[in-house]
């Protein structure tokens, strides 16, 4: 029997196959928007050329706080407790500011319990991807509506709710959050260029990913189903992302394309769908998504972008390496120190 | 006795030739937001400097501005500086108390008041003193708004030449309290001398205290435990503090602050710190857990309610195996309660916080000085044994000020536990996170950002097994939770051991903890000379507990447990550890009134016991 000669895998620029991106067998429903999300996110940090190991993955509760088992292996992980990842994350960036932070949250971990810790947040512009996993119910525990469920929107059971939803996007804008963007767990391309326009960012990204869950709301009369998103999803801006060590070899036309350039060197390539479309104008950006909740559209794209704003560590004034592996040199202060302080009580 | 002794009025009436030297209780009695605290500090420290042993302790509303305050300052030769019941020098500045503070008083005490108030004809077995403070402010103090605050310090050099006080050592008091700020020194320091200087001219001296010079303070600090432990935490390796404001909570942090800033910013003016003030107390722990986590000596400083809230969190660190420390000073009850008195009330609460089966590490403080070491002693056995561990301080002692010998610089280097490195992980080729290759409960951990395949794991609550994958499995669970219990059983021959003072074949003993050690200290000599009943005295200083307080209650008959809540917290943990037939030997003594525990209380109430 002949033997074929192995091929030489493809590697990333720091020398690793995509299979060490991988994490293990999933155990979310065949089908389960999640999946998808989590294939986007280990693609997009192998293209990057991410270390593994610099990563951290976060989560709270629910499906999509299972789903960081699902990637990256390599790096370390915490899943948490309900609506509290936000807290976890800073403090593990507060100890170490050279890690790269993934919190994967969902609709119900993050616009009901965790409501209180995702604007805080928000407003410190911590550097953190916060992805949610939104897919309008609960369903680790069977079905019941989340707090980002459309009006009007029905359960399987025939439930429908009569409350209005939580925009997160808005909300982030609004808090200050520098990086806010909704895609489709469906929109490979879209979320692609996201994901690693997200790893260049400086800052809070907020990505809200519409996730329909296969088995609870993916029906007739629910407004996260797969088939409403494609039916009523509205695309603000063709999304294209070519990172710092890659050389941009499309010409674009400024008239129609806004380039930005993220704090890295990458540049983000926008080509405006809808004319007047600035991305670094939060009021306009809140306004959009105002009239795509009155139009019923799912708009997606990137919805705001400053690549200017401190985050919370560089306000911090903390040294440039890591506080957790500080010898007791820098942290134990000397004798003369302590006596000093002595005569101050006398 | 007479109702007044101001001159000219009355040099009449008899006091007995009684003086009493360095033995007495001075109270000022005001409102809150009148800048009294600063008069006060000056009195006590003059004290202090004339080398008597003081304590000074504010009884405080929860209010910024108008309501009752009372500061009661202890001098005591001997060295008791818990809080003594009877008051024996008041000076009563506040007219909406004084009528009550006057007559809650034990005969012959003074009573120093602002002249309208007119408080001698309340009672005639006082001795009363009365001070037209506003004429003496007037004249000394040109700036309206400030005689307010200025009026405070008068009564201050009033008190000094009553007591007998040396002048130059309110002037050295004064100058440290104001030390940045020479004009405000200068006007107070005006403003005591024209006290002392109205009292020597006007009052004639009848009570029977006096202050006279020894040399018991000596080298000797003066602190509030907040500051101590603020300072222990900063020598501690401390690196993130996450907290949410709460009394009487804050000023630990906020004392923190300024001490990182002045001991802990590089040359480059880099922090090795960061300080995160939290949305909330569930924010706090959850930051305090994450950096706990990725390698940082993290803590919170929060009080009972925020105890309350932290505790899914708890449990999640005790199962996830995170080091973190977290101050509770402790305090009474929810709400609009009594949040600026003191208690011991967090203990069962917090042994067990969380849910299901949980058991914490606390450190349980009784001083100043304890404060500063238990810090080192905290963050050590968190990492050591990577869990959280609560220092169990309390209002008494983190709010008010105590004499203390300077703290010794500590002692040992820093333990950062079990951590595997990227060298580590190289020779061993991997690792996994919850076995207990030591025998001791405790498995090794790798740090976020370790740059090795093999160092990442993955952290969740209960249903791990020892490679940390996920696993419901019954025997995986099992197994996790008897290593957990084998961990903390490990821990009970590290944690801080308790303090035994024995005599000679006591039969009685006494177990007390925390702040709770002065008043029982103080108590055992009230018992012996005036009861003759002689104690053995064990003060815990941990839980869980060590051999020696097993040991303790095995050599006595009666065990008394003397605690500052009401449902005997301490002594109900001893006896989920006890052997059952040791626990008919423990006895309740408890206080409850949220006020610091006195020697009286302890005295009479045991003695009643033993049917003395």
């Amino acid at each position: 029997m002949a033997t074929t000669p192995t091929a030489e895998p493809r590697t990333n620029r720091i020398g690793l196959t995509v299979i060490e991106y991988k994490g293990g067998k999933t155990t979310l429903c065949a089908g389960c928007g999640h999946n998808a999300i989590s294939e986007r996110i280990l693609e997009a940090m192998y293209e990057m050329g991410v270390p593994p190991e610099r990563v951290v993955k976060l989560s709270g509760i629910g499906c999509s706080s299972k789903s960081p088992a699902y990637f990256m292996n390599r790096s370390h992980s915490f899943n948490s407790v309900h609506g509290r990842m936000p807290s976890v994350a800073t403090g593990a960036l507060l100890a170490n500011r050279n890690l790269l932070a993934l919190g994967v949250s969902g609709d119900g971990d993050t616009a009901s319990i965790g409501i209180g810790q995702f604007v805080h947040l928000m407003r410190r512009n911590l550097p953190l991807i916060y992805i949610i996993e939104d897919n309008g119910v609960y369903g680790l525990t069977k079905g019941q509506f989340s707090a980002t469920a459309d009006l009007g929107s029905k359960l399987k059971t025939g439930v429908i709710n009569d409350l209005p939803p939580i925009d997160t996007c808005g909300l982030a804008i609004e808090l200050g959050a520098t990086f806010v963007g909704r895609s489709f767990s469906g929109d490979k391309k879209q979320l692609s260029a996201m994901m690693k326009a997200a790893i260049a960012h400086h800052g809070t990204v907020m990505l809200d990913v519409v996730s329909p869950c296969v088995t609870f709301n993916d029906h007739e009369g629910s407004t996260k189903s797969y088939k409403y998103v494609k039916d009523h999803d509205e695309i603000l801006q063709e999304i294209s992302f070519v990172p710092h060590f890659e050389d941009i070899d499309v010409e674009y036309d400024a008239g129609t394309t806004v380039d930005v350039t993220m704090h890295d060197g990458s540049h983000l390539q926008l080509r405006k769908l809808e004319e007047d479309y600035d991305p670094t104008d939060r009021i306009r950006a809140m306004t959009r998504l105002a009239e795509a909740h009155d139009k019923g559209e799912v708009l997606t794209g990137l919805f705001y972008v400053n690549t200017k704003a401190p985050t919370f560590l560089e306000l911090l004034n903390m040294i440039g390496e890591p506080l957790a592996t500080l010898p007791e040199s820098l942290v134990r202060p000397g004798r003369e120190a302590l006596e000093a302080a002595m005569e101050e009580l006398r | 006795m007479s109702t007044t002794n101001v001159a000219p009025q009355g040099t009449g009436g008899q006091l007995g030739r009684k003086r009493i030297v360095n033995d007495m209780s001075i109270q000022v009695a005001t409102v809150n937001g009148s800048g009294s605290q600063s008069s006060n500090t000056v009195l006590l420290r003059a004290i202090f400097q004339m080398g008597v042993p003081v304590s000074g302790k504010n009884l405080f509303p929860s209010n910024i501005a108008g309501l009752p305050t009372w500061y009661t300052i202890r001098a005591n030769k001997e060295g008791y500086i818990g809080r003594k019941k009877e008051i024996d020098f008041l000076v009563a500045m506040n007219p909406e108390t004084a009528q009550d503070d006057v007559m809650s008083l034990a005969p012959g005490a003074s009573v120093l008041y602002d002249e309208p108030l007119a408080l001698d004809k309340l009672r005639n077995d006082l001795v009363f003193y009365y001070v037209p403070y506003d004429k003496i402010v007037a004249a000394v103090c040109p700036e309206a708004k400030l005689r307010k605050l200025v009026k405070n310090m008068v009564y201050v050099g009033v008190v000094a030449q009553l007591l007998e006080i040396e002048m130059g050592e309110v002037e050295k008091a004064i100058r440290k309290q104001f030390a940045k700020k020479a004009k405000a020194a200068n006007l107070n320091l005006a403003a005591a001398q024209a006290g002392f200087d109205y009292a020597k001219g006007n009052l004639v001296k009848r009570g029977a205290f006096y202050i006279e010079r020894m040399n018991k303070t000596a080298g000797k600090i003066i602190v509030d435990g907040n500051s101590a432990a603020a300072l222990g935490c900063v020598f501690a390796g401390c690196t993130v503090v996450t907290w949410y404001p709460i009394t009487p909570s804050s000023s630990l942090v906020e004392t923190m602050i300024e001490y990182m800033k002045e001991y802990r910013i590089g040359p480059d003016g880099k922090a090795t710190f960061a300080i995160v003030q939290a949305e909330d107390e569930l924010a706090a722990i959850g930051m305090v857990i994450g950096a706990g986590w990725a390698g940082a000596r993290s803590m919170t400083a929060t009080a009972g309610p925020g105890i309350s809230l932290m505790s899914e969190f708890a449990g999640l660190a005790y199962y996830a195996e995170v080091p973190g420390v977290i101050w509770d000073i402790q305090r009474v009850g929810p709400s609009t309660g009594l949040p600026t008195r003191t208690s011991q009330g967090d203990i069962l609460s917090t042994a067990f916080l969380s849910h299901g089966d949980t058991k914490h590490i606390m450190l349980i403080p009784s001083s100043v000085a304890e404060c500063f070491s238990m810090a080192q002693d905290a963050f050590n056995l968190a990492e050591q044994f990577q869990t959280l561990v609560f220092v169990m301080s309390d209002l008494d002692l983190g709010m008010n000020n105590w004499m203390s010998d300077p703290f010794d610089y500590p002692s040992t280097p820093i333990k950062r536990g079990k951590i595997l490195s990227k060298g580590d992980l190289d020779k061993l080729g991997g690792f996994a996170r919850y076995k207990d290759l030591d025998g001791d409960g405790v498995g090794y951990r790798t740090l976020p950002g370790t740059d090795h395949p093999a160092a990442a794991y993955f952290t969740r609550g209960s249903g791990h097994n020892d490679k940390s994958s996920y696993s419901e499995r019954p025997d995986d669970y099992e197994n996790n939770m008897e290593r957990l219990n084998r961990k903390f059983e490990t821990a009970r021959s590290f944690v801080p051991r308790p303090e035994i003072q024995k005599g000679t074949n006591a039969q009685i003993g006494i177990i007390a903890y925390g702040t709770s050690h002065w008043g029982v200290i103080e108590s055992r000599d009230q018992l012996r000379s005036e009861y003759g009943i002689e104690t053995d005295y064990l003060r815990m200083r941990a839980y869980p507990f060590t051999r020696e307080v097993h040991d303790f209650v095995e050599q006595h008959d009666r065990v008394y447990v003397v605690e500052q809540n009401r449902d005997a917290q301490m002594l109900s943990l001893l006896k989920l550890d006890l052997k059952p037939e040791l626990t008919t030997r423990l006895r309740s003594i408890a206080h409850l009134d949220g006020l610091p525990l006195d020697a009286r209380s302890v005295t009479d109430e045991l003695s009643t016991m033993e049917g003395k």
